[in-house]
């Protein structure tokens, strides 16, 4: 466990320190959805019907941004190898580093959400089920990206393929994310979506750690 | 302070490596007691660093068995990451991270108890000559210093086994006779000392392992 917090505690540092890819996240997903309204058209009508499905995917694509520096800087000085031979399981490790990546990604785009969502005239009663959504859904596309990251590690163009890879996978969290906010928004109970997106985060928070230090091991060799 | 109990030896017998299709070594055994010392000689590509990842357990041997003691290594992994400090090529310094950073974080991932860990970070540091520069960021480090800081890991958390591919690189003088003073330090405490080395690094009743004894002549295929 201290462990487990230390690995948090150096990741979060590094983080702050080099700044860059929690800013580069939030920009890239404030850009893309501020493009919407100039391509579309500024017709509330529309915006409104389609602003989840905006929301969700500027989402997808702005975690997936940050997901092949996950281990690849660990991976090129070194750092990598002595995690692997850190004594505890490499799951855990893994597993803080992908707090340390929520925190830093996934949180400040739930924080971001709410204030595009005003942009998108998003109907006021989707707001509260978004965050939900989002607060759940991220969490996930950290988890299943960190399987991605560890899988294309030492490939070359690692981050296109690191899009193949993991794109599909992030489909189930858009559908059921997209859904429960829509459900909302039409008045309907949103809490079966919500309950499906819960189930895929406990799914992921087990095994993609799991995973994950599989692949990582596989890379070392 | 010594290691006590002393520690079993940590032995391999028959060990076999393939990287990328090709043999690298067979056949191989060994084996170090505490206060020992082994040298892996041997010219570039001859496998002296794939055998020191293979006792560190980052490679899984092709053939054979690597025993602490009776115990197979295989079987506890995380036992034996514990009782071993590897210190590879790169030397896992983080540009941002002061030095002390950069060490503490090491030693604490290695040996959790913060009060212990603190306390030897400074002696490690000062062992090493990195006293001055601890609060200096990785980035304006030189390659020797680097390579110091990497080093000092050894010290900062305690391990029996120390397993070293080529330390010496970027070294100076200096820090190489410190290192050598270091290794007898460490195996006068019951330590074991593995490394791969093409400078001569003195270390006295050292025992040495020539790895092109191992290596496989590859078939001809006509």
């Amino acid at each position: 466990m201290i462990r487990f917090l230390e690995v948090v505690r150096r990741d979060l540092r590094l983080a702050l320190r080099q700044g860059s890819d929690s800013i580069m996240v939030v920009t890239f997903f404030v850009l893309t959805v501020v493009l919407f309204p100039f391509g579309i058209g500024p017709e509330s009508g529309i915006l409104e019907r389609v602003s989840a499905g905006i929301l969700w995917v500027t989402a997808l694509l702005a975690s997936l941004l940050s997901l092949d520096r996950l281990f690849q800087a660990d991976y090129e000085d070194g750092s990598l190898e002595l995690l692997v031979l850190t004594p505890t399981s490499l799951g855990i490790v893994v597993a803080a580093k992908v707090v340390a990546h929520w925190l830093t990604t996934g949180l400040p785009l739930l924080l971001a959400a709410p204030i595009l969502a005003v942009l998108l005239h998003m109907n006021a009663d989707g707001f509260g089920v978004l965050m939900l959504t989002m607060l759940i859904g991220t969490p996930i596309l950290s988890l299943v990206g960190a399987i991605g990251a560890a899988l294309v590690l030492g490939a070359r163009r690692g981050g296109v393929l690191l899009s193949l890879l993991i794109l599909p996978l992030y489909v189930p969290v858009l559908i059921f994310g997209v859904g429960a906010i829509d459900a909302a928004v039409q008045a309907r109970s949103a809490e079966p979506h919500l309950l499906i997106l819960a189930g895929l985060l406990a799914a992921a928070l087990p095994l993609a750690p799991w995973a994950a230090a599989a692949a990582l091991r596989q890379a070392l060799e | 302070m010594s290691f006590t109990p002393s520690p079993p030896p940590f032995s391999g017998s028959q060990l076999g490596c393939i990287r990328g299709g090709r043999v690298v070594f067979a056949g191989l055994s060994f084996q170090v007691t505490p206060g020992d010392a082994l040298v892996l000689l041997g010219p570039n590509g001859s496998g002296k660093s794939s055998l020191l990842r293979v006792m560190a357990g980052l490679l899984k041997p092709a053939t054979g068995r690597l025993a602490w003691g009776e115990q197979a290594v295989a079987e506890e992994p995380e036992l034996h990451a514990a009782r071993t400090h590897y210190v590879g090529h790169h030397d896992a310094v983080k540009p941002v991270l002061s030095v002390a950073e950069n060490l503490r974080f090491w030693a604490r991932l290695h040996e959790p108890h913060a009060g212990r860990a603190a306390e030897s970070v400074e002696t490690a540091l000062d062992r090493f000559g990195l006293a001055h520069l601890k609060d200096i960021p990785g980035k304006m480090l030189s390659a020797g210093q680097k390579r110091r800081t990497n080093l000092a890991r050894l010290l900062a958390a305690p391990s029996p086994l120390w397993l070293l591919d080529e330390p010496t690189t970027a070294l100076d003088k200096r820090s190489i006779a410190e290192l050598e003073r270091v290794f007898a330090e460490h195996r006068g405490q019951g330590g074991m000392v593995v490394l791969s080395t093409h400078m001569d690094v003195a270390l006295p009743g050292a025992k040495t392992l020539h790895l092109d004894e191992f290596s496989v002549e590859e078939e001809d295929e006509t």
